[in-house]
């Protein structure tokens, strides 16, 4: 499907302006970029936004040198360049910022920044007095003798935003900038960047939320399946517009419907604690019960314990306190007796917890499940019945594959995804642990994959529902729990609550603004 | 599996050894000729029509050098380096040498339960290292080195104090005379037997292959070795594993040497064939750690080591040389797999690609 691009035929530009033509990238394993073109002004704000998965990220990583496309050209200010690494990109003043930072948190802010960029202004006083000019020229409020593990995510984002400014950035990339930020901060981030863009500076601001894309850009270009498939303009465009250009569909909503919510308490925690190495509570005297029927929420910024949580139930981390399932304790129970009890597990992180990457997709279907039918009878693999039992998960989740003798790496994320729903939701379990269960996945199987859970749960399935999409919470949970700092903080009724108020419980109200 | 897709997978999978047995060639003519030796020289006697002897020693070594592979590579399918394969079958051939000298038992009976002694001693030996690492998080590499050289040190002062005297040496009593197997001869007697045990690595290689591909526990083993963090989150007890997979390679290990002991060698002495763990260790990445591979890799080894003794008589080379073509062949092919691998899932990749173009898509989306 490659539709014709809709761009406007401009003239080149010039003071950090960019043009993309017909840049093409192919590699195996992940979406490659097919014909994409964008014309950035200089000076400006600019989304590129699409699902996950639609080529954002290769896109990206040409801009910044990481790859070399395989046709097409790039130009910065008129001037056709080609990058060899990321350094040939910091030269033309293109900085990126990572989704996930790239900062020591036993060094300052000061030495973060100089890391790697001493020749610059030293790493002594001149290097402070250019910190505090950029911090204070931009609203960063960041001292540069901070330790960075002191500093909140949104503080850190700064940090990482300030070292590519003081490498002579003029064109800053950000890759999904906002996912790790609760509302508050995100409005702090949108200031900044204005700030920036005041200044000249030329932002790409990449992300799949519509409505802050149409809060803070100036021009819109929408990816689809690895190509630029048109512009919006933000003054205009609704958010409507905006999803069909990306998904050719609508936005599904993920209502419950009516509470199917029992009296029978599935799952008990009870003072569980978890402990590092270091005496750091990793887990703090949580306690939560999940009822047959119900869908438990729970909301926080990522790295506050959640996947602690989960590893806690599957018996992967062990800590103190009551675990119970269905009136038993399960706190002696190994993993495997706790899946073998009917515990789905729809892991966080699907390449490392999840899948056998280089295994074909029928021997994925039996991770997990491997000492129970269809995987296995006694102790022996059964080849057939598994085989046959993965060729009907692909057809009922849809997953795209010519077959199930692919290796798992040769899907794309969301259909990795699918396959990972469709194998934990076969077996008929009582509880799922579901972290971000639709991450990753295209907006029709992401409103499949919840008409999937919202039918095991009328039939009776608990689910533990850990989301950092709000609306997916909201709009799945009969119960939000929010995690802070290992410690459950507060609950919320999905049905009155606005992410708004989240958001504030999950950064423990203090930044709110 | 259609006819075209399992043409193309037998391809793949034959065309990193043979690229890798191509560059040996070349880089081992290299050698040869720095050497000031005749290249064609080498390679007649190398390629000539191994002699009746020549197969009957072929067919035993590559019996050995397969189990010690084999032995390698149930640890490698789960990332676990079994370095200690030498010192767990130094120790296991000793201690079957002397139970079986012992001849506690008639016959036959005497050589089951000597194989059983040797696969428990390796089994043990390799549980030290497994126990090491699950309990005390030593890397199995280390231990199993160090293992290595105390295994070597143990047989010597017990067969320096306890041993027969025989000759300039010392060796285990000898295995008694109705325990001896006489083997199959298939040419004439002077060109020696093929020794009856050869047996126990056919059996072995079945069992392993079985164990690995169709057992629950050989898939909580490979799903181990591809991804461990996976592997726990599907309720793998990783820690049991560790252990079970060293007691396994090591009981392998314990088998390496019982077809020339009890096919003519008689007793542990200074003939004893030392080295064979280190070489199933190059056999089982030439092999890629599949038994078929395994198997090919070990005649290959077998091969070259017998067809090099007549080198120096013929052409004036030492017959040194094939280890540097065993060594290229090994480098080469670490190398050739993942070229071959790579190139492979380009090749999916884009046969996925135009069977998913080719299938209507009715959202019309694709993630």
């Amino acid at each position: 499907m490659t539709t014709v691009s809709q761009e406007k035929a401009g003239p080149a530009v010039s003071g950090g302006g960019i043009e993309v033509r017909g840049v093409t990238k192919r590699f195996p394993g992940v979406v490659a970029n097919h014909d994409v073109n964008i014309t950035i002004r200089p000076a400006t704000v600019h989304a590129l936004i699409g699902e996950n998965g639609a080529g954002k990220s290769t896109l990206m990583k040409i801009l910044y040198g990481v790859q070399k496309p395989d046709e097409g050209t790039i130009a910065v200010d008129g001037q056709q360049v080609s990058f060899a690494s990321p350094t040939d990109a910091i030269k033309v003043g293109i900085g990126m910022v990572f989704q996930h930072f790239m900062l020591a948190d036993n060094l300052t802010v000061l030495e973060n920044v100089t890391l790697g960029g001493e020749s610059l202004f030293g790493i002594g006083d001149q290097a402070r007095a250019e910190i505090n000019r950029i911090s204070d020229a931009f609203g960063f409020d960041l001292d540069p003798d901070t330790l960075v593990e002191d500093l909140g995510v949104g503080e850190r984002q700064r940090v990482e935003i300030l070292k590519v400014l003081y490498r002579g950035a003029r064109i800053i990339i950000l890759d999904e900038p906002t996912a790790v930020l609760v509302p508050q901060e995100v409005d702090s981030l949108f200031a900044n960047l204005r700030e920036l863009r005041a200044s000249g500076h030329t932002i790409l601001f990449i992300s799949h939320k519509l409505d802050e894309v149409l809060a803070i850009a100036d021009d819109i270009t929408v990816m689809r399946r690895g190509t630029t498939v048109g512009e919006a303009d933000p003054k205009t465009a609704t958010k409507r517009q905006l999803a069909e250009l990306m998904v050719g569909s609508e936005l599904p909503s993920p209502e419950t419907g009516e509470s199917t919510v029992t009296d029978t308490v599935l799952l008990e925690l009870a003072g569980v604690n978890v402990v590092d190495e270091g005496g750091r509570h990793l887990l703090k005297d949580v306690s939560l019960t999940i009822h047959k029927g119900e869908v438990l929420g729970v909301a926080g910024v990522e790295g506050n314990g959640q996947s602690e949580l989960v590893e806690t139930i599957m018996g992967m981390l062990r800590g103190t306190g009551e675990i119970t399932l269905a009136g038993t304790s399960m706190g002696s129970w190994h993993t495997r007796e706790r899946r073998e009890a009917g515990i789905g597990f729809i892991p966080g992180d699907r390449h490392l917890h999840g899948l056998l990457l280089d295994a074909p997709l029928w021997e994925n279907r039996m991770l997990g499940h491997q000492t129970l039918p269809p995987a296995s009878k006694g102790g022996l693999i059964d080849r057939r019945n598994a085989k046959a039992d993965t060729e009907r998960i692909i057809a009922e989740y849809d997953v795209r594959t010519p077959g199930i003798n692919n290796t798992a790496r040769s899907l794309s994320g969301g259909n990795q995804q699918k396959l990972i729903v469709g194998r934990e939701m076969s077996g008929e379990p009582i509880l799922l642990i579901a972290a971000h269960p639709t991450r990753g996945v295209d907006v029709g199987a992401q409103a499949a994959i919840w008409d999937h859970i919202r039918r095991a749960r009328r039939e009776g399935l608990g689910v533990l529902l850990i989301s950092a999409d709000l609306d997916e919470l909201i709009g799945l949970s009969d119960r939000i729990e929010v995690i802070l700092r290992g410690e459950l903080v507060a609950e919320f009724d999905p049905r009155t609550v606005t992410p708004q108020d989240l958001g504030a419980a999950m950064t423990g109200g203090k930044e709110s603004a | 599996m259609k006819p075209a897709v399992l043409a193309r997978k037998v391809g793949q999978a034959l065309l990193a050894p043979l690229i890798a047995v191509v560059v040996a060639v070349l880089v081992t003519s290299v050698v040869v000729v720095v050497a000031g030796a005749s290249v064609s020289e080498f390679w007649d006697v190398m390629t000539q029509p191994p002699s009746s002897r020549n197969m009957v020693n072929i067919v035993n070594q590559s019996s050995m050098i397969f189990l010690a592979a084999l032995a390698a590579a149930i640890g490698f399918r789960m990332n676990l380096f079994n370095i200690g394969i030498e010192g767990q079958y130094t120790l296991a051939s000793f201690t079957a040498a002397v139970v079986a000298g012992m001849a506690w038992f008639p016959g036959k009976l005497n050589i089951l339960v000597a194989v059983v002694v040797a696969m428990v001693v390796g089994a043990l030996w390799a549980g030290i290292a497994g126990v090491l690492k699950v309990t005390r998080g030593v890397s199995e590499v280390i231990s199993t080195i160090m293992l290595n050289a105390i295994a070597g040190t143990l047989v010597g002062y017990l067969l320096s104090n306890h041993g027969q005297q025989y000759g300039q040496g010392r060796r285990t009593t000898p295995i008694p005379e109705s325990s001896q197997l006489a083997g199959w001869t298939p040419f004439a007697e002077k060109d020696g037997a093929i020794w009856t045990l050869v047996l126990l690595a056919v059996l072995a290689g079945v069992g392993i292959s079985f164990l690995i591909n169709r057992t629950r526990f050989g898939f909580d083993l490979r799903a181990t070795g591809m991804n461990e963090p996976a592997a726990v989150a599907s309720g793998v007890n990783v820690k049991r594993m560790v252990v079970i997979s060293m007691l396994l390679s090591g009981a392998i290990a314990g088998l390496i040497w019982m077809p020339a002991l009890f096919g003519g060698a008689d007793y542990y002495g200074p003939p004893f064939q030392r080295t064979l763990g280190f070489t199933g260790i190059a056999v089982a990445l030439l092999g890629r750690n599949r038994p078929l591979g395994i198997f090919f890799g070990a005649v290959l080894f077998a091969w070259l080591n017998e067809q090099a003794n007549p080198l120096a008589l013929v052409a004036d080379i030492s017959p040194s040389v094939v280890q540097i073509t065993q060594g290229v062949v090994v480098l080469a092919v670490v190398i050739a797999y993942e070229v071959v691998r790579r190139w492979a899932a380009a090749a999916e990749q884009r046969a996925l690609r135009k069977a998913l173009d080719e299938q209507p898509t009715a959202e019309g989306v694709a993630a």
